[in-house]
């Protein structure tokens, strides 16, 4: 165990700062459930433009709603559909990456990773932006559509990963013990990969709200009066030139919220996996 | 994403700008429209960015509109109706040729109107045909068009951009070159960029001003915005973004032009669908609408509040906002009187201008205040009119309706209002058929009344004409009497 001192802290820092910005936000959408300063739907046109004051920390938009609480109410609708996105890759990728290396070199191993690479081949954005346009714009088909591009990603990685293990002298022993290549899966090689999806999800959980952004900018994700950081930004692009902070809020929130996964991200990965701790770029 | 493309929008916009030299005794102009027209025939779709493009500029009429929204003789010098009413006699100007070099004449009237009033038809304003019986070539300069009753508003409706007269020798391509006799000939069309017209230098009448002129289409408001500051185009007389209006006041190389316009932006409601069919239902969404917080709000204080759906500065008009004043108590007091004591879930479904998705989230708080909620969904044009104006389905939807005086479209039950009432359309028979002004008025004030009082659709605001121009721009009309964004007179001072 080392000593906590200034440089273990140092070796940390990306997890630690990572962590608090991830924090900072899941608590807003967490106390969102609870309280928020104003009710996030109420429309209040006499109020509208305010800049950040003491009744409006943030100021208000152009229907004179306060940004604060939409700010916090869009995190929850953030989250949400990255969590369960990212739920869908994990819960479906991960038995087809465990499946395909099983089977390593036969059909069905071809199978799932030749479909992998079609669904790889594809632009994620336009593709989400096709099936959204096609099924109706709304959070539950951002989801979906997020969700199926996150399956090739677990796939693969958990493929690769897998491969590697099932080369171990300890698999060799389970399988002299009599165990099916299902149960080994499951027992030994999924408890070893297991690292690295942590550090994948939490990485593709930050694509996500870049993905659900995106989508609600265009306006095909939440609709309103479901408050959405990506929404809120497109609504501000006219309003840019004389109230900035329209404009500047939510895309600051954007921005640290994915900084703040990819460094926790990072950091975990350097904790998991101390090989590529120097090599980063 | 979006906002790094603009900008680079921008930048590309000024080095253009820039290239340009800025030299004096300009004459060409180069003017944004929200919306590309599908094609270019106004006498065959309903779509307004047609008659912006061509009316007037292009194609004229027996008679045309003026910028004040009077009508005059357009291709018809003159005319003599027939005591009893019945009977139109036009005197057609001589010497006009259609762009390709062919006369105007009688025939080409005869068949304009045979075409437009044809069972096949394609025309989107077939009522304002329906009373003609007979065309007849009198001469060659001389038609004569029979009615089947006498028809108070028949000069009225000439004047219509759907009523244009279009040659037979040049009707197989009109949608993409139409010829037609005005002083602006069609000269080249990018799809998804721009329209291009030349001065028509053999015009019958006084020739226009300006050599050329480009029709550019810019939907999206931030361009629009990057575009006008470039100086990238020269005028939008229909601004999308009302947020931007005062900055360009504030800048001394810019004109804000704010006029009236036919537009009747209403809350349209389905009157066919459940919950909605219930006249309590849509007087109880009538009074839960603040109209002031719309305007204020979706179009940043520009537009009159109406209470019928009438313009408020056609002389006709009676002011009916009374009749659905913002009081949620009532609202939810009447909900309570239908049945719905605890409200109920609509549809409200929003095509794409600021008005209505602006107005649309609004107005979703504002009925949510009183217990009904919306699912509000966001369509583009194409699937608007597909699923709601053709397939009518929707609850409730939000729109304005630019063409003038259409208060007769109340009385077409298949209408995507869905409103069927006897006594409406039988008085819409009677204004038909009613020629003194006095008369005329009397009716159209009774169809505001019985519309209003039947909270048909929630009836918003009078959309204002937002236009924004170079400073030295002269002759753009301030006011929208009908779709048209006529260069004819317009000049740089």
């Amino acid at each position: 165990m080392e000593k906590v001192s200034i440089a273990t802290i140092g070796k940390y820092r990306n997890l630690i700062i990572g962590s608090m910005l991830s924090l900072l936000f899941l608590s807003a959408a967490l106390i969102s459930f609870l309280w928020t300063p104003f009710d996030v739907t109420e429309i209040d046109i006499t109020n509208k433009l305010k800049t950040p004051d003491q009744i409006y920390w943030l100021g208000t938009d152009h229907f004179g709603r306060d940004i604060l609480s939409m700010i916090m109410v869009g995190a929850r609708t953030s989250i949400a559909v990255a969590l369960v996105a990212v739920g869908i890759g994990i819960v479906i990728g991960t038995p087809l990456g465990l499946l395909s290396a099983s089977r390593k070199g036969g059909w069905i191993d071809e199978f799932i990773m030749r479909g992998n690479d079609l669904v790889f081949a594809f632009p994620s954005l336009v593709i989400a932006i096709l099936i959204t346009a096609v099924f109706g714009a709304g959070a539950l088909n951002a989801i979906i559509a997020i969700g199926i591009f996150n399956i090739p990603v677990f796939a693969r990685i958990t493929r690769g990963a897998a491969l590697s293990i099932w080369e171990k002298e300890f698999i060799l022993a389970a399988r002299v013990a009599g165990k099916s290549t299902t149960r080994i899966s499951y027992e030994h090689i999924l408890p070893n990969v297991m690292n690295l999806l942590i550090v994948q999800g939490t990485i593709q959980f930050s694509l996500g709200i870049l993905a659900e952004a995106g989508l609600s900018y265009v306006g095909l994700g939440a609709q309103p009066p479901m408050p959405s950081w990506g929404r809120m930004l497109a609504d501000a692009q006219t309003m840019v030139s004389f109230a900035p902070h329209l404009a500047l809020i939510p895309g600051t929130a954007i921005i640290l919220t994915v900084l703040g996964l990819n460094l926790m991200g990072d950091g975990m990965r350097d904790i998991f996996d101390p090989k590529l701790r120097n090599t980063r770029a | 994403m979006n906002l790094f493309k603009s900008k680079l929008a921008t930048l590309s916009a000024l080095a253009l700008a820039a290239s340009i030299s800025s030299a004096s005794a300009k004459d060409t102009i180069t003017v944004a429209m929200q919306l590309e027209p599908p094609h270019l025939d106004p006498t065959s779709a309903a779509a307004g960015a047609i008659d912006n493009v061509v009316y007037s500029n292009i194609f004229e009429g027996l008679t045309r509109f003026m910028a004040d929204g009077s009508v005059v003789p357009g291709l018809a010098e003159s005319w003599s109706i027939s005591s009893d009413g019945l009977s139109y006699t036009f005197n057609l100007r001589k010497g006009v040729k259609f762009h390709d070099g062919t006369d105007m004449d009688a025939n080409d009237v005869k068949f304009s109107l045979d075409r437009a009033r044809a069972e096949d038809s394609t025309n989107a304003q077939k009522g304002l045909f329906k009373g003609i019986e007979s065309v007849s070539v009198a001469g060659s300069h001389t038609v004569e068009v029979k009615l089947s009753a006498p028809n108070g508003k028949f000069l009225f409706n000439m004047a219509w951009g759907d009523a244009v007269i279009v040659a037979p020798e040049s009707i197989e391509n009109i949608k993409t070159t139409p010829i037609g006799t005005g002083a602006f000939k069609f000269a080249n069309w990018v799809q998804g960029d721009k329209i291009d017209i030349t001065r028509n230098d053999n015009y019958w009448g006084t020739p226009a001003i300006l050599s050329a002129a480009t029709f550019k289409f810019i939907s999206d408001p931030t361009a629009a915005f990057a575009a006008m500051m470039a100086e990238d185009v020269d005028a939008f007389p229909g601004y999308p973004a009302p947020e931007n209006l005062a900055q360009f006041d504030a800048d001394s190389r810019f004109q804000v032009i704010i006029g009236s316009t036919e537009g009747e932006t209403i809350l349209s409601t389905n009157n066919k669908a459940e919950h909605l069919n219930n006249v309590k239902v849509r007087q109880a969404i009538a009074h839960a609408i603040n109209r002031q917080a719309i305007v204020d709000g979706a179009m940043f204080g520009y537009g009159t509040p109406i209470g019928t759906h009438f313009a408020p500065h056609n002389p006709a008009y009676v002011d009916l906002t009374g009749n659905s004043n913002y009081d949620p108590d009532k609202a939810k007091a009447l909900l309570a009187e239908a049945g719905y004591p605890n409200g109920f879930t609509t549809t409200l479904k929003l095509p794409p201008p600021s008005y209505a998705r602006r107005g649309g989230e609004i107005i979703a708080a504002q009925l949510r205040a009183v217990g009904i909620e919306t699912e509000i969904s966001n369509l583009e044009w194409a699937q608007w009119l597909e699923q709601v104006f053709r397939g009518k389905d929707y609850g409730l939807t939000i729109v304005s309706h630019t063409e003038p005086m259409d208060i007769g479209i109340y009385a077409n039950p298949d209408y995507y209002f869905q409103y069927d009432n006897k006594v409406f359309q039988d008085l819409m028979e009677e204004l038909n058929n009613t020629t003194d002004p006095a008369g005329r008025t009397k009716l159209l004030q009774q169809a505001q009344r019985i519309i209003s009082e039947d909270y048909v659709n929630g009836y918003l605001f009078q959309l204002a004409k937002l236009g924004v121009a170079k400073a030295e721009i002269m002759g753009l009309w301030p006011n929208s009497p009908t779709q048209a964004i006529d260069l004819t007179n317009v000049h740089w001072h």
